[in-house]
């Protein structure tokens, strides 16, 4: 029935093993994107959360939270809420990997001759494109209610760049976490107990300043607080933790880097060895 | 190991645990054939296709799928196969078309190539009208031939098929069937997982009964009914009768003991089949005052072979294993 009609000029067997691999990044990312396009509530986490978020912080909680060396709270919003606003992709991605090892798609990628880090590898591109728009929305809101960018381009953009990198690390948290949970309930869940402490026992929202002693060296150090200061300093806005003495309060720049370096070597690596010898 | 096996194992262990998926099987598939793999939920079949599949590394033994090692060449034996599991492995978000000729891809057809192929498999498997609709509203049988049809986008030499048509309804399941058989005309090397009998019957050259992760018998079909050697008898007794009278009756023609059961009417016993024997029964049965509805003797049936081998039916227990062989 099914007459050979395969020539070896219909297979890509003659290309370079990087072209094979790149092709299949490709292959599949195109499928993600195309499973968004016909699902485009999926992009709710990037487009209708933050616009909420920032409203209620701004208009509920901001007028009761005071910034230590001046400055109004909606400029000094934003800066946290791009950290939130691509940190929060990471359940979606652990949920998608989840959903994707129970119908067994994964199963057949791993029976077809096709790169193996090429299905995590699409995944997080994928989510690094949904990233995008979360920054672009959350800039756009932040505009909305009277942020702005007072340094100029150059560092805007470097504030930008240093919230995708961290998005793009925290997503390969995400990937191993879909990879070791068996349920899209329970990724959901675990997502949301880990993000949300993560989130919210930072300088995201709040100034650490105003935190118990206990929790503060915990805030400090939280990579959220970082990714943070590093954004107000590079747009300009008010940064109350330039006066904290912890390190990475002092070198926000230098500390994202090394917080989405490190996330990277330990995740990227731990969900490519997950998904290899993965046993459903 | 001979040129001529497209697929070849020797002694595959694979533990879960304290478990034993596959506890030293052995297989050999010829080129060309449909081999079925028979057994209960839980009885290692699955686990066995995914270690010919290199899904899973077995803890012991060795396999070869058309020659290349399932450990040491995983990326070559990955090329010549086509795995369709028991859940359809699709992408329900996406159209039936983009689902092919993503696989297509990805099994290394470049991307023009992959869309005709695509296009040829739609065809074929009757799928061309839901083409461009999203995998999440076909039925279960057009899932299934989507999945097939995307096992067999890079034209594989050895497919292999875990229980293609359970849970489906009859008339999908004879279209499955014929699309299984059109396959093997096709040259295709065909390894079938499956708990039904007749399925394995209707559609298998040769038939591995596997139960603990074994196989405990093995030949064609004809082979493994004719081992049991002899007929089957069936009487289904009037209301009211005696069915512990009826069995002492039949004692005298039947090779195995029958254990009756008082709620069900119906008496089933392996025996020598000799000309008259109906009669000979009737009488019998009559002379103790039994009375007869229904009389039939017939061949052993595979259920026949399979319940004599593993003590149990091939769907009894089903339920209860079934999450054990799912987590495997």
């Amino acid at each position: 029935m099914t007459a050979v009609t395969l020539s070896p000029a219909d297979l890509t067997t003659e290309r370079s093993p990087l072209l094979q691999s790149l092709g299949d990044v490709w292959v599949l990312t195109k499928r993600s994107l195309a499973r968004i396009r016909r699902e485009p509530e999926t992009l709710s986490n990037v487009t209708i959360q933050p616009v909420m978020f920032i409203l209620m912080f701004a208009y509920v909680f901001g007028g009761a939270i005071g910034i230590p060396g001046g400055g109004g709270y909606h400029s000094y919003l934003v800066g946290g809420m791009l950290g939130m606003s691509l940190a929060q992709t990471a359940p979606g991605t652990a949920v998608a990997v989840v959903s994707d090892m129970e119908t067994g798609l994964i199963d057949r990628f791993r029976s077809l001759p096709m790169s193996r880090a090429a299905v995590l590898t699409a995944r997080t591109i994928a989510d690094l494109l949904t990233q995008v728009i979360g920054a672009t929305v959350t800039a756009l809101v932040g505009l909305a209610i009277g942020w702005r960018i007072e340094n100029g381009a150059g560092p805007a953009i470097e504030a930008f760049a240093l919230a995708l990198l961290f998005g793009y690390a925290f997503t390969w948290a995400g990937v191993c976490l879909g990879m070791v949970l068996r349920s899209a309930e329970a990724a959901q869940q675990a997502g949301f107990i880990i993000f949300l402490p993560l989130t919210f026992i930072s300088s995201a929202f709040v100034p650490t300043q105003g935190m118990p002693g206990w929790l503060q060296p915990v805030a400090e150090w939280n990579p959220m607080s970082s990714l943070a200061a590093a954004c107000r300093q590079l747009f300009g806005n008010p940064n109350p933790a330039a006066a904290v003495h912890a390190w990475p309060a002092q070198h926000p720049e230098l500390a994202v880097v090394c917080w989405s370096v490190a996330m990277l070597v330990v995740f990227a690596p731990l969900a490519v060895h997950l998904y290899r010898t993965k046993a459903r | 190991m001979s040129d001529n096996a497209a697929i070849e194992a020797e002694g595959l262990v694979k533990h879960y645990g304290k478990t034993k998926a596959l506890n030293g099987l052995d297989l050999t598939v010829a080129r060309g054939t449909v081999y079925g793999l028979l057994g209960p939920n839980g009885a290692g079949k699955t686990t066995a296709v995914r270690v010919l599949a290199t899904l899973l590394r077995p803890d012991g033994g060795r396999a070869r799928v058309m020659g290349h090692d399932v450990t040491t060449q995983a990326g070559a034996v990955r090329r010549v196969i086509g795995l369709t599991g028991q859940y359809a492995a699709l992408d329900e978000l996406l159209t039936g078309r983009s689902n092919l000729v993503m696989i297509g891809e990805l099994s290394r057809l470049t991307g023009k190539a992959a869309r005709r192929r695509a296009d040829e498999l739609l065809e074929q498997f009757d799928l061309t009208d839901a083409a461009g609709r999203a995998v999440k509203t076909y039925s279960g049988g057009m899932r299934r031939r989507l999945d097939l049809a995307a096992s067999l986008i890079g034209h594989p030499a050895v497919l292999f098929l875990d229980e293609p048509t359970t849970g489906l309804d009859p008339s999908a399941r004879a279209l499955m069937w014929d699309i299984v058989r059109q396959l093997v005309a096709d040259g295709t090397t065909l390894l079938l997982t499956t708990q039904y009998l007749d399925e394995a019957d209707q559609l298998a050259d040769r038939i591995a009964v596997i139960d603990g992760g074994k196989v405990i018998a093995e030949g064609t079909p004809t082979e493994l009914k004719a081992s049991m050697g002899g007929q089957r008898l069936l009487i289904t007794l009037a209301e009211g009768s005696d069915a512990s009278v009826a069995a002492a009756a039949l004692r005298p023609f039947t090779t195995a003991p029958i254990i009756p059961n008082d709620w069900d009417r119906l008496i089933e016993a392996p025996v020598t089949a000799t000309d008259g024997l109906a009669t000979e029964v009737v009488r019998a049965l009559d002379a103790a005052g039994v009375k007869v509805n229904d009389i039939a003797v017939r061949s052993a049936s595979l259920d026949d072979v399979f319940l004599t081998l593993t003590g149990h039916t091939a769907e009894e227990n089903a339920e209860e294993n079934e999450k054990q062989e799912v987590s495997a």
